[in-house]
């Protein structure tokens, strides 16, 4: 939300500069700028259409919806907030979103360092042999989160997947991903292999762009590989590790795909309110609760919102530190 | 420099004339063209009928169902009648028509005017006044048709809101040569299938049966086989319900199976999946309690084929009290007349009429699609007497599935039974994993279905 804010900021800078300059050129030029306004929201209204039809007018009937309540018998009345106190209060939203975070805060520093281990090296070391890695490590991210979810379910099964055999080697009973003990690790397992190889591209990019002319420096000056990859490289790619951390926090907690393909498979283990998003689903689709799932949507959207709060703040007291 | 504004003009109103043509789809019938409930991705436009319509120029009536041999029922009915044509089309199986017909009650257009639902979702949306009282309609004249059991599930205090299609009489698939190979006959008790069950894992075989979280209109069925009564209502009051999902009888069917899980008796491995057609096909268990329809669904799995083949047999389900036997249905379906439909009479008259001619009935129990509620076919003697091959050559209808059916006396759903069912399986998957006993399980799904009745503005007796 903070960007196109940043955008409109600067885009009245640039308005502000011609007018300060000089009052002849002012209404020498007065009819140009206008124009040029014009000319300026022609080409964004193309997006802005679309920005509001599909994005801030279902944002606002959404919420709107939230503030009523529609039962089966008395049918519809305006309770205010009443929705959002239930769903702060409702054990399912609660234990949902606290699932979340906790995924968050295993997931993330996981994918982070195995993605930026993976970008560093295959920055440090050029040959085909890492191109062709390159490519495989992206590949997962190429297949469609559903079509993931579907086959690791598949690999997960003790009765035709490969973790029988694999573990009758060493004669040990296969562990079942999809039991309530051990789905934690399974989803983990998922999502780490389906958008690694995505955040790898993205450091590898900012990476790639870094100015091969500081390593040398840095080398003359007695740094070794490791002090170049912890003093040079890590700070230089700081604001896309920043990045991707932000966008894999706010994927992670609207949590919603590869557990609502597994629910197929495991019912039992992935209940309908499993995560937030799953929850608001559920009310929303299966129970025809449209106002409730609208109030779930954003009391999740105001946990997000939090939660990318608090980590902004955190990693810009950080970046100063490293800077 | 002009040409560019006239591309973008053009394009601008492509994209209006788009916008407008999905509109238009929202309203409902009268034209083929027109009509509701495009499956996704359809292309929009002319294509919005699964079937070809033989004779255009009469009206028509537009129709969600999943049955698999729609295509043909619908050729059928449309060839068969020179006032009416049905518009098909399959817009997915169970819950997601479901959500899609929820959508469209919120939405206030888009659903079709014949739409299929399992008996027990009736009540669901007939609350929402989703639904149309077609007793008036012309029920009358085929009422003779079907059993007072099969009519009972259509019946919400008088009125009648669908024509049954097929049912789910429960039964027990058993594998003939697992129970040779441990010397046990089909139990005919609960009491015999548990003492069976330790005598074939006493001699190191296998799993005697399931029981998974993912089944609640499963377990439900089994409940109310004991006694059970989960909902009742009040003929005057329709804003009052009655909820026992925590009585004697619905507690001692889940801690019955809850003990015989614990002593690694029954598996506990959801149904429906592929995990579970694996293991029917490596024969890991001895039994599926399941309902008529499970021959076909286990026979499109690949169950019984190869190595297997023959191996399977069906006896009666097992009793609580063999002096007063009880019989329970699972699943099955019905048409409904929806109350977007434009001309409610004539939707009437194809949901009566659908699926009720000879050549669909014989196609679909034949092909093992479907179990018939219509005594047309059931009373078909070369339905009677079918040798199915899936058992063997073994007379299923006549033996096992045709009592059964005609035992059946009808369920009482409830208007909320999504939630039901999701507050069952989550607290059964409690249950199997061992956490809370069976008792605690039911107290626990009570308190929280009542609570959301509660919220739904019921008053709970």
């Amino acid at each position: 939300m903070t960007t196109p804010i940043d955008e409109d900021a600067g885009a009245h800078a640039h308005d502000d500069a011609p007018r300060q300059t000089s009052v002849r050129a002012r209404t020498r030029t007065h009819r140009e700028p206008l124009r040029r306004q014009l000319t300026g929201w022609l080409f964004v209204a193309p997006f802005a259409l679309v920005f509001l039809a599909f994005l801030v007018a279902p944002l606002l009937y959404a919420l709107y919806l939230s503030l009523y309540r529609d039962a089966l018998i008395g049918g519809r009345r305006f309770v205010l907030f009443d929705n959002y106190v239930k769903a702060f209060t409702d054990p399912s939203f609660i234990e949902g979103a606290s699932f979340v975070i906790r995924f968050s805060l295993v997931l993330i520093p996981l994918q982070m360092v195995i993605s930026l281990a993976i970008a560093l090296m295959l920055d440090t070391l050029t040959n085909r042999f890492m191109r062709t890695s390159r490519l495989l490590i992206f590949l997962p991210y190429a297949i469609p989160a559903v079509i993931g979810a579907l086959m690791w379910g598949f690999l997960y099964s003790r009765n035709f997947g490969p973790l029988t055999d694999v573990f009758g080697l060493i004669g040990q009973p296969a562990p079942d991903f999809l039991s309530r003990d051990l789905i934690f690790a399974g989803l983990l397992n998922i999502v780490v292999w389906q958008w690694a190889g995505y955040y790898m591209i993205i450091l590898y990019a900012a990476l790639q762009g870094i100015d091969p002319t500081l390593y040398e420096a840095a080398r003359i000056d007695g740094a070794s590989t490791m002090q170049i990859i912890l003093r040079v490289k890590i700070p230089l790619i700081m604001p896309a590790l920043v990045l991707i951390l932000v966008f894999a926090l706010i994927g992670t907690l609207q949590f919603f795909n590869e557990p609502q393909i597994l629910r197929y498979l495991a019912a039992g283990t992935i209940g309908p309110d499993f995560t937030p998003n799953m929850y608001a689903y559920q009310q929303a689709f299966s129970l025809a609760n449209f106002n409730y799932g609208s109030a779930i949507s954003f009391a999740l959207g105001a946990v997000v919102f939090v939660c990318v709060y608090i980590f902004m703040f955190v990693t810009r007291k950080r970046g100063s530190f490293l800077s | 420099m002009k040409t560019k504004p006239i591309i973008a003009a053009a394009s601008a109103i492509a994209l209006a004339a788009t916008l407008a043509a999905c509109s238009s789809d929202g309203g409902s019938s009268a034209s083929p063209s027109g009509s509701a409930g495009q499956p996704e991705g359809n292309g929009g436009g002319d294509a919005a009928c699964t079937n070809t319509i033989p004779k255009p120029d009469l009206p028509v009536v537009t129709m969600w169902a999943w049955y698999p041999n729609m295509q043909l029922v619908i050729d059928n009915f449309n060839e068969q009648h020179d006032d009416v044509q049905v518009c098909w089309t399959n817009v997915g199986q169970g819950g997601d028509e479901y959500d899609k017909f929820q959508t469209a009650i919120a939405a206030g257009t888009g659903a079709p005017d014949v739409i299929m639902l399992e008996a027990d979702r009736i009540p669901t949306f007939q609350i929402q006044e989703a639904l149309v009282d077609i007793s008036g309609l012309g029920v009358e004249d085929v009422r003779a048709n079907y059993s007072e059991g099969a009519w009972e599930d259509m019946t919400i205090r008088g009125g009648v809101y669908g024509v049954p299609v097929d049912g789910g009489p429960l039964a027990m698939i058993y594998r003939e040569d697992i129970f040779d190979e441990y010397g046990i006959t089909p139990p005919t008790t609960w009491d015999e299938y548990a003492e069976a069950a330790r005598t074939v894992r006493d001699a190191g075989g296998p799993l005697f049966g399931d029981f998974a979280a993912n089944v609640s209109a499963l377990n439900m069925a089994l409940q109310i086989q004991k006694g059970a009564e989960p909902f009742t209502y009040d003929p005057d009051s329709p804003e009052t319900i009655g909820i026992a999902l925590n009585d004697q009888a619905s507690k001692d069917v889940l801690e019955y199976w809850a003990g015989l899980a614990e002593e690694g008796l029954v598996g506990t491995q959801d149904q429906f999946t592929p995990e579970y057609i694996s293991g029917m096909v490596n024969g890991d268990y001895a039994t599926y309690i399941s309902a008529a329809w499970a021959p076909g669904y286990l026979t499109g799995a690949g169950v019984g084929e190869g190595a297997d083949e023959g191996t399977f047999k069906v006896a009666p389900l097992p009793q609580w009290d063999p002096a007063n036997p009880v019989e329970v249905n699972w699943g099955g379906s019905a048409f409904s007349v929806t109350s977007q439909a434009s001309d409610p009479e004539l939707a009437a008259k194809v949901a009566l009429g659908v699926y009720a001619d000879e050549a669909s009935l014989t196609d679909g129990w034949t092909n093992q699609v479907i179990f018939p509620l219509n005594n047309n076919a059931l009373d078909d003697p070369a339905f009677e007497d079918l040798e199915v091959e899936f058992f063997a050559g073994q007379q299923a209808n006549k033996e096992v599935y045709i009592p059964a059916a005609q035992a059946y006396s009808g369920f009482t759903y409830a208007p909320f039974g999504q939630f039901y069912y999701d507050a069952m399986t989550e607290q059964v998957a409690n249950m199997l994993a061992g956490d809370i006993t069976g008792s605690e399980a039911a107290d626990r799904i009570q308190e929280t279905v009542v609570q959301y009745a509660e919220e739904q503005g019921f008053t709970v007796q």
